[in-house]
């Protein structure tokens, strides 16, 4: 088990900076510079300001003095945002994306679980064919659609919650549902899939015949079996929910970092760029790792498999 | 009358749900691509005297704040999405399946070196590299086609990749090698017409995960040249006055939703059928 953990961080490390790399020289091959859309800026000024932040230099001088910021936790300031440096913007906007997809993510764990769960053993019946029915439904409803219809509804029509802002901790409750209906839809999906599928296998015929109840026939045989391909679901997932949702958090007026991510693309914030990219690649790949480790406590083969290869 | 028995055969073989998803799919991607001619206005006419207005016998959606009929709008809109859905998904099934079967049939450290650049790019965070592809090239509909089937590729070529790992080692292709077919011909005679099955099934899962990033990309104001509607940037703009004319949400947004159902439905019997 250990050294599958060590195995899987050597090859993570690569893959970090392959990513960063790659996105550090697509951001510099892209025309425009961070200062293009400041008004009326006089050439000697913007000579000047890419002189500051050291733009006038070559690029792999430039790369060399990112990385070597990058060794020391230190990110650069943010050219779109006078006065703040990329650690702190980040620091502060992620803590809300973060409460907010944890809420999202616990929801959408505890209710697609269910839900597939409920679905599968009631594959039969109308009860766990309306779940099926609506799981899928829950797929092709994108947050674009819900967010706003939510906010009709429950914000404008019934006045139960506020339409947007993020000031009291009710204001959480529709954006982390609008936000983890989705996945939780997709994990539904996933869980009825491969509940059924155990279900119809020899051994689960067996636990019956010697007696076993239903429930114990789930959380003791089936439920470890049929939780993998949530779990893999789950690495990519939760990266994605974590690091915030640009339309989740437009709708909502929510000041995460979700937006975070468009905007410094948008106005070529450099910095920001590389900031939003190295959280990002460091929760996929972290998170990877954890439903990696996760998988193989689940099922031991998954560790030992690795290596005889 | 053989139109009759061939969906009389259908829905034997996927029931009444699909057959009815797929009736509405098809419907409605026929009165989408004939949008010029059954559109009862063209999308960027403006009735700047009329303005928002709610749904009427002569705009039976109603119309937009610039007087623009919402039907009409829809139906291009439409256009657009299904174009988008079934172009970028062909692009990304065609990169799939050839560097997958590429990757399986080389084997060994070509195959595993090819498989880690599918991990990486896995992991790069899509919205960044199409915003920088857009800034890059400008603003296209060709330009959203590759980078939606640049993205969408990847699970395509894992898929392309086990079966062919599975396929190259199976008997029927070692007779073939042994009869002197060479490994194109084995490509082409053996492992392509048996990757076909899934190479459908993911085609159809592929379809609304498409459409729901060209609606996503126009939500972001980086789809499609305005005053050209998609169905991503109605949604949008009805978003923006849902609370004076909410018909400008509700129409658009059901008729995305109810178009990712019925391909998902279709998909889903697929897959089932398959096993």
């Amino acid at each position: 088990m250990i050294r599958f953990l060590l195995r899987r961080i050597c090859e993570a490390v690569p893959v970090f900076f392959l990513i960063i790399t790659a996105v550090f020289f697509m951001t510099r091959f892209v025309p425009g510079g961070p200062f293009d859309s400041e008004k009326s800026v006089p050439p000697e000024t913007l000579e000047a300001l890419n002189s500051y932040y050291g733009l006038d230099e070559p690029l792999p001088a430039q790369y060399a003095k990112f990385l070597k910021n990058l060794a020391r936790g230190e990110l650069g300031p943010s050219y779109k945002y006078h006065g703040w440096s990329v650690n702190e913007l980040i620091c502060e906007k992620a803590q809300v994306s973060l409460s907010l997809g944890v809420c999202a993510l616990v929801f959408a764990i505890a209710f697609g679980l269910a839900a597939g769960v409920a679905a599968a053993a009631f594959k039969d019946r109308p009860f766990g064919k309306t779940l099926g029915a609506v799981s899928l439904a829950g797929i092709c409803l994108p947050s674009m659609i819900v967010a706003p219809l939510a906010i009709l509804l429950f914000a404008i029509k019934l006045k139960c919650f506020n339409a947007m802002g993020w000031n009291f901790a009710k204001d959480a409750v529709l954006p982390a549902i609008t936000l983890g209906l989705f996945y939780s839809a997709w994990i539904a999906r996933l869980a009825r899939a491969s509940v059924a599928e155990e279900m119809s296998k020899g051994y689960v015929r067996t636990a019956r015949a010697k007696g076993l109840g239903g429930a114990k026939i789930y959380s003791v045989h089936v439920l470890r079996n049929a939780i993998q391909p949530v779990i893999s679901y789950l690495g990519p997932a939760a990266a994605g929910l974590l690091t915030g949702s640009f339309v989740v958090e437009t709708i909502f007026q929510i000041p995460g970092l979700g937006r975070f991510f468009i905007s410094s693309a948008l106005d070529n914030d450099y910095t920001m760029i590389m900031g939003c990219v190295i959280l990002y690649a460091a929760f996929i790949l972290l998170f990877n790792l954890v439903s990696d480790l996760a998988l193989a406590a689940v099922n031991p083969k998954i560790a030992k498999g690795f290596f005889k290869k | 009358m053989k139109i009759l028995s061939w969906i009389k055969s259908f829905r034997k073989k996927f029931g009444l749900a699909a057959s009815i998803a797929a009736a509405f799919w098809i419907l409605s991607f026929i009165i989408c691509m004939l949008a010029d001619f059954v559109a009862p206005y063209p999308y960027e006419l403006q009735d700047m005297q009329l303005g928002l207005s709610a749904p009427s016998l002569d705009h039976i959606l109603g119309t937009d704040m610039m007087g623009r009929d919402m039907l009409s709008r829809l139906l291009y809109g439409g256009r657009i999405s299904f174009l988008v859905g079934i172009l970028a998904t062909a692009v990304s099934i065609f990169i799939g399946v050839f560097y997958g079967m590429l990757s399986g049939m080389a084997g060994g450290k070509t195959d595993s070196a090819m498989m880690r650049i599918v991990d990486v790019i896995y992991s790069l965070p899509f919205t960044i590299f199409v915003i920088l592809l857009t800034m890059a090239f400008g603003r296209s509909i060709w330009l959203i086609f590759v980078a939606i089937g640049a993205v969408e590729w990847l699970t395509m070529a894992r898929i392309a990749r086990a079966m062919t790992l599975g396929l190259k080692t199976s008997q029927f292709v070692e007779a073939s090698r042994a009869a002197g077919q060479s490994a194109a011909g084995i490509i082409i005679k053996h492992i392509l017409p048996n990757l076909a099955p899934s190479v459908i099934v993911c085609a159809a899962l592929t379809i609304p995960g498409v459409m729901m990033l060209e609606a996503f990309l126009s939500f972001l104001g980086l789809g499609v040249q305005a005053p050209l509607p998609s169905l991503g940037s109605l949604i949008k703009d009805g978003a923006e006055y849902m609370e004076d004319a909410p018909w400008l949400l509700v129409f658009p947004a059901a008729f995305f939703s109810a178009l990712l159902y019925s391909i998902n439905l279709i998909g889903e019997k697929l897959t089932d059928k398959k096993k």
